[in-house]
C-alpha cells in the first residue's frame, strides 16, 4: 500500500481515507447504487424536481447506468433562490440538525440543510481532505475560515477534529490576534482563503514575525480561485506547502475536492459527489479531459439532495491516474468561474487572467483591483496595483517602466487596452473573506 | 561624500504629501532637504535627513514604501557660470545625471545642489579632481 495512507503521526493508517483508493469498478458500483437512491429520494420528496422529471416523462427508474444522469434536468442557483428558504429540502425539519446560508450578493441568500448523517458525511470528506493535505493527529490547525452561516468554518472544524488534530476555532478577521496565535500556539497548519492568508503573511512580516521560523508547514486554502503563481509566492514567502481545496455550500461546503501531495489537480470525493463536465452554452456532457462547466450531483445527501447542480466553475476532469495512488478522479484547479467573468468591449475577461499577468512581472504582490467604468459611452478597465518595496524606485522613469510593464503584461493576455495605476501600499481594501477583485461602476450615474 | 536619500511613494491626491511628513513630525524628525517629483498619477517624495535609518523605520512601520539611494551634495560657486563650470566637468567625465534639486544650507547661507548620479563614486572623483567641493555629511546636518 502507498506510504501516503499512513497519515497518522504514530504511523497508523487513517481508515477514513480508504474510499479514495477504491478499485474503479467498486467505486462505480457505489456511485450507481447511491445515484439511484438520491434520484429516488429527490423525486419523492422535492416537488420541483418531481415536476421537472414528470414534464420530461422520466422516473427514478430512468437511471440504469451512471451515464443516464445526463437525461436529468440541471439545478441552478436561482432554483435555490426561487424556493427560498426551505423549498428544496427533502427532509422534515425534525430531521434537519443544521442550516447554513450563503451571503447573497443580490437579493435573498440561499439556505442549505443537513441531517445528522449529512453532517457526518461532511466531516468525513473534510477529514479525507486534511489527510490528502498531509495532516494528521498531533497537528495544530488554526481555522481562519469564517464560522457562522458560511460553511467554511464549521466544515473545516469538524473535519480537523475527526482527523484527531487540535483545532483552534479562531474564525476570520482580527489579523493581529491571528498572528499572535500562530506564533504562540505552535500552529502547524492554517485554513483560510488564500487572499486572507497573503494579507496575514504580509502583516506578520511587517510585525517582524518570521513565518519561516515557525512550525507552520501546511496551508489549506479555498473559497476563491487562486493561481499557481500565487501559490509559488505564498510558499516562497512563508515556507509552507499550500494546498487548494474546493467546495460549495449548495453541495455540502468545503470537502467536495482536494489536492494531494502531487499538487496536480483536486481529487473529487466522487463516492459522495458525482462530477460531470458540460458545455456551458449547450448543456451537453463533455468527455473527460475537456474543459467546461463543472456539474455536481450529491450522491448521499439526505436533507438537500442536489441533482446536476451547475457550479459555474470552469475546469476539466483529469482522466489519468494520480501519482498519489488515489483512484478517485481529479479536476483541474479552478482558474475561473463563468459568473466571475465580465465582458468589456466584447472581450470576456476573468480576474484570474489579470492576476496571472501581474504575477508574471517579477516582484509584484497581487494586491490589485479591477475598476470598470464608462467614459462617454466607452467601457474602460483600470487595474490598480499597490506599489511594493521590490518595484519602488526613487526614479520616475523606473516607476513608469514598472507601470508600463504591468500594463503590457495584462494587455498581452487580454488583447485590449487597459489603464494601470500604481497606488500606495494598503490603499486597496483588504478582505477577510473572499477578495473583492472587481468594482463595476459602469452602470452608476 | 555620498548622502543617503529616502524616497517615498505618494499617490497623486490631496493630502498625500502631508501624511508621511506628519509621521516624521510626530517622531520629532527634522528634514535637511525635501523635493517632490510628480507625474499625472503618482509622486515621489525625496528626503535628506540626519537620522535617516530611524526615519525609514518610522515610515515603514506606518505602512509607507521607502527606498534608500545615494545622492551627492555639491557646493556650487554662487556667480554667473558657476553651475555651467561644474556641469562641464561632469560632461567631460561622461557622467550621467538622473535628476537634481537645490536647497539652501542655513548655516552658511549658501546654495547646495543635490545630484542623483548613475555612478556617484565616479562623479565625486571627477568633481574633486576639478577642485569642486563636495559637501560632507557633518556640514549638512
Amino acid at each position: 500500500m502507498h506510504h501516503e495512507l499512513w497519515n497518522d503521526a504514530a504511523g497508523g493508517f487513517h481508515p477514513v481515507s480508504a474510499p479514495d483508493f477504491l478499485p474503479e469498478s467498486q467505486l462505480r458500483e457505489v456511485q450507481l447504487r447511491r445515484m439511484k437512491a438520491v434520484v429516488t429520494r429527490a423525486y419523492e420528496k422535492v416537488p420541483l424536481f418531481r415536476q421537472r422529471l414528470e414534464k420530461r416523462g422520466l422516473t427514478p427508474e430512468s437511471i440504469q447506468g451512471l451515464a443516464d444522469i445526463a437525461r436529468l434536468p440541471f439545478t441552478v442557483k436561482t432554483d435555490l433562490r426561487d424556493t427560498y428558504p426551505f423549498g428544496l429540502f427533502a427532509s422534515p425539519m425534525a430531521d434537519v440538525v443544521r442550516l447554513h446560508a450563503s451571503s447573497g450578493t443580490t437579493g435573498k441568500p440561499i439556505v442549505v440543510a443537513y441531517t445528522r448523517e449529512d453532517v457526518e458525511v461532511w466531516a468525513e470528506v473534510m477529514t479525507r481532505t486534511f489527510a490528502a493535505c498531509g495532516l494528521h493527529r498531533g497537528d495544530i490547525v488554526q481555522n481562519a475560515f469564517g464560522y457562522g452561516l458560511f460553511t467554511g468554518g464549521l466544515g473545516a472544524h469538524y473535519g480537523a477534529e475527526t482527523l484527531g488534530a487540535t483545532v483552534i476555532p479562531i474564525s476570520g478577521g482580527n489579523t493581529d490576534r491571528q498572528i499572535m496565535v500562530l506564533r504562540d500556539f505552535g500552529v502547524t497548519a492554517i485554513c483560510a482563503t488564500p487572499s486572507y492568508f497573503m494579507h496575514l503573511a504580509e502583516k506578520a512580516m511587517e510585525m517582524g514575525v518570521d513565518l519561516k521560523a515557525m512550525p507552520l508547514r501546511v496551508g489549506v486554502f479555498g473559497a476563491e480561485p487562486w493561481t499557481d503563481a500565487m501559490r509559488a509566492r505564498i510558499e516562497a514567502d512563508t515556507g509552507i506547502k499550500a494546498f487548494d481545496i474546493y467546495g460549495l455550500s449548495e453541495i455540502i461546503g468545503p470537502g467536495v475536492a482536494s489536492e494531494c501531495s502531487q499538487h496536480d489537480g483536486l481529487h473529487v470525493f466522487e463516492d459522495h459527489f458525482y462530477p460531470e463536465i458540460i458545455d456551458p452554452d449547450t448543456g451537453e456532457v463533455l468527455p473527460d479531459g475537456s474543459e467546461g462547466e463543472l456539474v455536481l450531483t450529491t450522491l448521499s445527501k439526505k436533507a438537500m439532495p442536489m441533482i446536476r447542480y451547475r457550479t459555474r466553475d470552469i475546469t476539466a476532469i483529469l482522466p489519468e491516474r494520480c501519482g498519489c495512488g488515489r483512484t478517485i478522479r481529479r479536476i483541474r484547479r479552478i482558474g475561473r468561474r463563468s459568473d466571475d467573468m465580465f465582458i468589456i468591449r466584447g472581450v470576456n475577461v476573468y480576474p484570474s487572467q489579470v492576476e496571472a499577468a501581474l504575477l508574471n512581472v517579477e516582484g509584484t504582490l497581487p494586491h490589485y483591483q479591477i475598476i470598470l467604468s464608462r467614459d462617454q459611452g466607452l467601457d474602460q478597465m483600470t487595474v490598480e496595483v499597490e506599489v511594493t518595496p521590490e518595484v519602488f524606485s526613487d526614479k520616475v522613469r523606473a516607476l513608469e517602466e514598472v507601470r508600463a510593464r504591468l500594463a503590457h503584461a495584462i494587455e498581452h493576455i487580454l488583447g485590449i487596452r487597459v489603464g494601470l495605476r500604481l497606488v500606495g501600499p494598503h490603499s486597496i481594501q483588504r478582505s477577510e473573506g473572499k477578495a473583492k477583485r472587481v468594482i463595476d461602476k459602469r452602470n452608476e450615474s | 561624500m555620498k548622502l543617503p536619500q529616502l524616497s517615498v511613494f505618494l499617490e497623486n491626491r490631496p493630502g498625500s504629501l502631508m501624511e508621511p511628513l506628519k509621521v516624521l513630525a510626530a517622531a520629532d524628525i527634522n528634514l535637511v532637504s525635501i523635493s517632490l517629483a510628480d507625474t499625472e498619477q503618482f509622486g515621489i517624495l525625496r528626503l535628506v535627513l540626519k537620522d535617516w535609518e530611524y526615519a525609514k523605520s518610522v515610515l515603514e512601520k506606518d505602512g509607507w514604501v521607502v527606498n534608500v539611494t545615494d545622492v551627492v551634495a555639491v557646493d556650487v560657486d554662487d556667480q554667473p557660470g558657476g553651475l555651467v563650470k561644474m556641469l562641464a566637468v561632469l560632461a567631460e567625465a561622461g557622467i550621467n545625471i538622473e535628476y537634481m534639486y537645490a536647497f539652501a544650507l542655513r548655516r552658511n547661507v549658501k546654495a547646495v545642489l543635490l545630484f542623483r548620479f548613475e555612478d556617484p563614486d565616479a562623479a565625486i572623483e571627477a568633481l574633486e579632481k576639478a577642485g569642486i567641493g563636495v559637501i560632507q555629511e557633518a556640514e549638512l546636518y
